[in-house]
């Protein structure tokens, strides 16, 4: 299976325990697996909420948002029952970190889950794990069957009165399943398509109750954030991003793979030292820092530290954590085209701007590779773009428009080159057959 | 029955981690699927009559999911990743050769019965790329000559 790397700049918090055996129970226990959750149902719901809140750590499946602040926001008392739902659809391009989790570590995620659901005093937990992921939900399928066979799942865990129930499901294909709305409907067994907000997931979720809703990677951080403390978790990152962060390292890099780094820690240095620069000594030319999604970095702008408010600031996003690394030789025009076509393809066809939107801009993205492309397209597909950003259902839409404004916008040269029926300038050999524009 | 016994009863049993009865149907589609090889007419309705709901709500599940399909497929289903990183590291050429090899387009079958082909987006192994899943096993770090051993590991499994 995927092959693990390291790099002396780690910090081990959440990947601690990969290629250590750990997916087998005692081998977790002998790594102090369970004792968090034992820790936080002394510490009772409030004690949980504080530690988290101190922690400061942020979701880590694209938003970036606080989580002992979502956690905080579900209401005490509920005539429905609460539920943990733990998001492990990982399908947005650049993204393969929560799939290390799941294969080494699984019972931290099952951890993260009681411990979130203490918080809120819920009972039951799910665990969603893409269909893709067979394995992984064979690994979580036992981890969770020993943990019963324990007596750390069920009923009165850890003689603490209080009953606590883990399942795991699956999907089948689909990446807007992972947006969280799209997630419960898919959990009830239906077609993924989004709700509307508000209600949040945190007051109205699966089956009409209260219910958080958390990446693989944030659950799997809460555990040790309770044995090792908030404030000691929150100074491993920069002020407001708590901790560390799996990167997943992909692209045109000579060491790719996932390696887990403070947050804040310099992307440039990230690609250069970590990754082990940029292959076949070729020069950089652009950065995707937080899955498909997110607005490209030029060569120029890397100098910044990966942490989500930095990001922000130099005007693109954390993220997922794929850092997708691009060489000098890459074509912009076709990256655009591929994210595009990635987008058209998932998108669930609920909403009209997402439905069109990402269909009239693959079209046109394809056209335009193709050669067929007339100069106004170039500010055609920005304005397409633009007009979809916040007019969607659910932000799907955004994470198809925001990658594509950052390339037109920085690399609209590359655009130009491509007009007048002219070849890519930078393809060599591979031709693509698709109808030119008369 | 449709299915066999065991995996009926592992449905019947998995339904009761849910408050509702649809709840466990996405996972048991593909279930479904993995035991007879697609989701066939007699499936969907044996899946309809599970769940207690009718054959078309279970069409409308189906055809969102891009796993799940409703034709016979080959005995291994090779699938290409050809989102960004993989192709960032070659996966049309990927694409192209394995195509090439079997003979068959995106979504074809070989006339044995033996492979099918697809290209998909990001299966998560993007830090390994390019990459494919045939069935669920992941094959990472691709090159041509490493897709022509596996393929022939697949064919020689079939004939044992
Ligand atoms: C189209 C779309 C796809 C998403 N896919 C995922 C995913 O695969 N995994 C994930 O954890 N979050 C995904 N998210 C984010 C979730 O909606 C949600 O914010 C997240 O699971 C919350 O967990 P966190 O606060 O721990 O990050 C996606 C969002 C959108 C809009
Ligand atoms: S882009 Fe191919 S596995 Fe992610």
């Amino acid at each position: 299976m995927a092959d693990l790397v390291s790099h002396p700049d780690e910090v081990r918090v959440v990947s601690k325990r990969f290629g250590q055996g750990a997916a087998d129970l005692d081998r977790y226990l002998a790594f102090d697996g369970y004792k968090a959750v034992q820790k936080a149902l002394s510490l009772g719901f409030d004690g949980i909420i504080k530690e988290v809140k101190e922690s400061n750590l942020r979701g880590r499946g694209g938003a970036g948002f606080p989580t002992g602040m979502k956690w905080s926001f579900v209401p005490k008392e509920s005539a429905k029952p609460k539920y943990v739902l733990c998001n492990g659809d990982e399908s947005e391009p650049g993204t393969c970190k929560d799939r290390l989790i799941l294969e080494h570590d699984p019972h931290s995620v099952i951890e993260g889950v009681v411990i979130g659901g203490l918080s809120i005093k819920a009972k039951v937990g799910y665990i969603y794990i893409r269909g893709e992921y067979r394995y992984l939900v064979d690994i979580m399928r036992k981890a969770i069957a020993d943990a019963y066979a324990r007596g750390f799942l069920g009923k009165n865990i850890f003689g603490s009165g209080v009953d606590f129930d883990v399942y795991w499901h699956t999907g089948a294909g689909a990446y807007e399943v992972g947006e969280e709305s799209a997630l419960m409907e898919s959990l009830e067994g239906k077609r993924g398509v989004p709700r509307i907000r508000p209600p949040f997931p945190a007051v109205v979720g699966l089956w009409g109750g209260p219910t958080i809703i958390n990446n693989v990677e944030t659950l799997a951080s809460v555990p040790h954030i309770i044995l090792g403390g908030g404030q000691w978790f929150a100074e491993l990152g920069t002020p407001k991003n708590g901790g560390t962060r799996l990167f997943c390292l992909s692209g045109h890099v000579n060491r790719p793979g996932v390696y887990e780094l403070p947050l804040g820690y310099n992307l440039r240095k990230m690609i250069d030292e970590v990754a082990g620069g940029v292959w076949k000594g070729h020069k950089l030319k652009a950065v995707t820092p937080g899955g498909s999604s997110t607005p490209v970095l030029t060569a120029d702008e890397v100098d910044v530290g990966m942490d989500f408010d930095q990001l922000m600031k130099a005007g693109s996003m954390l993220g997922s954590g794929g850092v997708v690394v691009l060489d000098d030789q890459t074509c912009m025009v076709k990256y655009a085209q591929r994210i595009m076509m990635f987008y058209q393809h998932e998108s669930c066809g609920w909403c009209i701007p997402c439905r069109e939107g990402t269909d009239w801009l693959k079209k046109t993205l394809n056209r335009f590779h193709a050669g067929g492309g007339v100069k106004k397209d170039i500010d055609n597909i920005q304005y397409l773009a633009e007009n979809m950003l916040g007019r969607t259902f659910c932000p799907l839409g955004d994470a198809a428009a925001m990658p594509t404004i950052s390339i037109v916008k920085k690399f609209r040269k590359e655009f130009e080159d491509h007009l007048e029926g002219r070849p890519c300038p930078y393809e060599k050999g591979v031709v693509e057959q698709l109808p030119v524009l008369a | 029955m449709v299915v066999s016994e065991q995996l009926d009863a592992f449905f019947t049993e998995k339904m009761k981690d849910y408050p509702t009865q649809r709840s466990f149907l996405v996972p048991m589609l593909l279930y479904t699927q993995d035991e007879l090889g697609y989701l066939s007419d007699e499936a969907i309705a044996y899946v309809a009559q599970k769940v207690n709901l009718d054959e078309l709500e279970i069409r409308n599940v189906i055809s969102y999911y891009s796993m799940l399909t409703t034709k016979p497929r080959g005995r291994y289903n090779v699938q290409v990743c050809r989102n960004i990183c993989c192709m960032l590291r070659g996966s049309d050429e990927i694409g192209a050769h394995v195509k090439q090899r079997l003979g068959i387009a995106h979504k074809g079958t070989t006339a044995d019965g033996m492979f099918s082909f697809e290209e998909v987006e990001c299966i998560g192994a993007c830090g390994w790329a390019p990459a494919m899943q045939v069935n669920y096993d992941f094959h990472e770090n691709l090159t041509a000559g490493r897709v022509d051993e596996i393929l022939d590991q697949y064919r020689s499994k079939s004939s044992l």
